[in-house]
């Protein structure tokens, strides 16, 4: 059917210039997403507050309200295809917000269940004699801060010095095995890990050995993929130029390395290793099965059971005294400390990454 | 020495002594990760050889490795897969939140949000699942129950405590859905610009962009994130050996008290009071689990490598 263009019939109604096929199609007015939230959101508080429901209740009809509404709505005055969209952007917002609530609910039990023994004395007294009330973790935190070191020790170097091969010298078939066994790596349970460490050492020292270097190497198994990758990620950034020109100047290629290539990509490298070490500190089946826990200060790592953080939480949960209130609060304390561990490393790996972000071109 | 003019001209760079150790040194870390993957197996199947050999009747439970493992294996695998049946479809909608529909300024620092549910220690997952959620799962689980109770799923008796299948499994996808959503991000970010933006030229909404340059685009990079996902669900330990109440029977039912436990778990519970051919035992056990993640992630990894060669990105 020959239609009629807008320029032959410039006196028309503007809005059904097709003989009577719109060339507009509806639109919600602007705004009407937030504010049909708004008033679902009201509701929602409404009924929190004076029907008495549960706050979860409540927040799951009120999502499903405003998703159904909004669907409908959109429905009838913009037709189908902008329906689904509204409808999928509902499920996606609501998909990331439900997401959100285990963080804050995690967070949130740590602080309000950890603060009642989070004292000096939880940071300065182990636990030898203690029996009920008082005590603390001051050996577990030096124990995690030892083995979690010894960790670092041994796998920084590993896991460097593989990236620079896989980066650097890395080729053929060799190259290709690593980089993919090192991401199959990553995602060995750290129980196995433990196990590894365990079963290495029993071979050597007898079955029921127990030391803090063990865990040392069960956490090493954990981390070094961690730090190849990013290490990896790091080097490859670093631009060839850099590289070119020292050669050019008849460097060799090991100080190449040392001088050019691993001083430009270190900011990287430390963010890097600080969100793997945050990996592993708070690990505890592997030190549970290969350091064990003890009640006082042992910080020889060389030298049979140490505490460490995670399993002193572990073993202050499981095996409470009576009364277990205080048992269980130093659990607590114990977590809080870890979680507050773990976010410092985590947000030190972002001050150094965005401080010292890596020198490239563009 | 003066400078040369009538240097041959096929000389070779020196290999300074100082290349040679850097360069044996760096090939060695690299095929030391090797060798340490091999002795992970090799060493787990030295110590696990004694059980394997063992009459049944010493094995803890007296009928046999095969039988103390089945029940745990079944327990792992089905915590596993139902927590990869609720995380995946929800971190897929994260990422696309994220990339697609949050504030431009701000998708980066909630891409670190979640990121950080992923450092959260395991314990403190256990911790938390058992206090908070358990409790809570109490009401709905009766309900579920009752009114669903012809479902296999929800036969009950419900637990009166919460320590079920069902708060377990939640717990392992709360905690898997942060590495799928890294990955699947990923995945996103590499969609060409040009597929977006002609999509978005031709009149679609913003769903329909998604749906046609995105989604078939990511496709095999979601394949690979929930098989990550699904590794770590099937190694996780502390948690589930914190909130389950364990009595090892064989049984789909997810709301009752009695559960079968998973691999992970009995290790990291039975490990520290166990003696001789007992620890065996367990070694044997983390031997199939070790297997099987490994199979999972080795899959998981050639699917992912697979796309990024024929993606647009390189």
């Amino acid at each position: 059917m020959p239609t009629p263009t807008t320029s032959q019939r410039p006196e028309s109604d503007l809005y059904t210039p097709l003989s009577g096929v719109p060339l507009t199609a509806g639109q919600l007015p602007r705004g009407a997403a937030p504010l049909t939230l708004l008033v679902v959101a009201l509701a929602a508080l409404g009924l929190w507050q004076f029907a008495d429901w549960s706050a979860a209740a409540c927040a799951v009809l009120g999502a499903l309200v405003y998703t159904l509404l909004i669907y409908v709505w959109s429905r009838a005055v913009e037709g189908s295809r902008k329906a689904t969209d509204r409808f999928v952007t509902a499920v996606v917002t609501c998909a990331f917000l439900l997401a959100l609530l285990p963080l804050i609910s995690v967070v949130f039990t740590v602080l309000s269940h950890g603060l009642a023994r989070f004292d000096t004395e939880f940071f300065s007294y182990s636990m030898r004699g203690v029996v009920g009330e008082g005590g603390g973790a001051y050996h577990a935190i030096m124990g995690t801060l030892i083995i979690t070191a010894l960790a670092t020790l041994i796998s920084v170097p590993v896991g460097m010095l593989s990236a620079i091969y896989l980066v650097e010298y890395g080729r053929g078939r060799l190259a290709k095995a690593i980089t993919f066994f090192v991401d199959v790596m990553t995602g060995i349970p750290s129980i196995v890990a433990g196990l590894f460490a365990y079963a290495l050492f029993a071979l050597i020292f007898g079955p029921g050995v127990r030391m803090g270097i063990m865990g040392a190497v069960a956490l090493s198994v954990l981390m070094i993929p961690v730090v190849v990758r990013s290490t990896e990620e790091m080097l490859k950034l670093v631009p060839n130029e850099l590289r070119e020109a020292s050669y050019a100047l008849a460097v060799p290629k090991w100080r190449t390395i040392t001088k050019v290539v691993l001083p430009t990509a270190l900011a990287g490298i430390a963010t890097g290793v600080t969100l793997a070490i945050a990996r592993v500190i708070g690990e505890t089946a592997p030190l549970l099965i290969t350091v064990g826990i003890t009640s006082s200060d042992n910080f020889n790592p060389f030298d049979g059971r140490m505490a460490t953080l995670s399993v002193f939480s572990y073993y202050e949960y499981v095996n409470p005294g009576v009364p277990p209130q205080f048992s269980l609060d130093r659990a607590w304390a114990a977590a809080l400390t870890l979680i507050i561990i773990v976010m410092v490393l985590n947000l030190i790996a972002r001050l150094i990454s965005r401080l010292f972000a890596p020198k490239t071109r563009g | 020495m003066p400078p040369s003019t009538d240097r041959p001209q096929a000389q070779k760079v020196p290999l300074r002594p100082g290349d040679r150790i850097f360069s044996g040194a760096s090939t060695g870390a690299g095929v030391l990760i090797l060798v340490v993957l091999a002795g992970v197996a090799a060493f787990l199947i030295v110590e696990a050889w004694p059980s394997l050999t063992a009459p049944a009747e010493d094995i803890p439970g007296g009928k046999g490795v095969a039988v103390y493992v089945w029940p745990l294996l079944f327990g792992t695998l089905i915590s596993a897969i139902f927590a990869l049946l609720i995380a995946s479809p929800l971190a897929v909608a994260i990422a696309l939140f994220i990339t697609y529909y949050s504030p431009r300024r701000i998708a980066q620092a909630l891409g670190y949000l979640i990121d950080l549910l992923a450092a959260v220690p395991s314990i403190i997952y256990g911790l938390w699942g058992f206090t908070v959620l358990a409790p809570l799962t109490v009401e709905p689980a009766n309900w579920l129950s009752e009114n669903l109770g012809f479902i296999p799923l929800f036969a009950g008796p419900p637990s009166a405590t919460g320590r079920t299948m069902l708060v377990a499994i939640i717990v392992l996808a709360v905690m898997i859905l942060p590495i799928i959503t890294a990955v699947v991000r990923e995945a996103f970010r590499q969609t060409p610009r040009l597929h977006e933006e002609a999509s978005l030229a031709l009149g679609a909404t913003r769903w329909e962009m998604i749906r046609m340059a995105a989604l078939p685009f990511g496709r095999s990079s979601i394949v690979g994130a929930s098989m990550l996902g699904l590794g770590r669900a099937l190694g996780e330990t502390m948690a589930v050996a914190i909130v389950l109440s364990v009595s090892g029977g064989v049984t789909f039912n997810l709301i009752s008290s009695a559960n079968p436990s998973t691999i992970a778990a009995n290790i990291a519970l039975q490990f520290p009071e166990s003696s001789g051919v007992a620890v065996n035992t367990l070694i044997a056990s983390g031997l199939v689990l070790f297997a099987i993640t490994l199979a999972v992630n080795m899959a998981a990894r050639a699917v992912i490598n697979r796309r990024k060669e024929f993606s647009g990105a390189n």
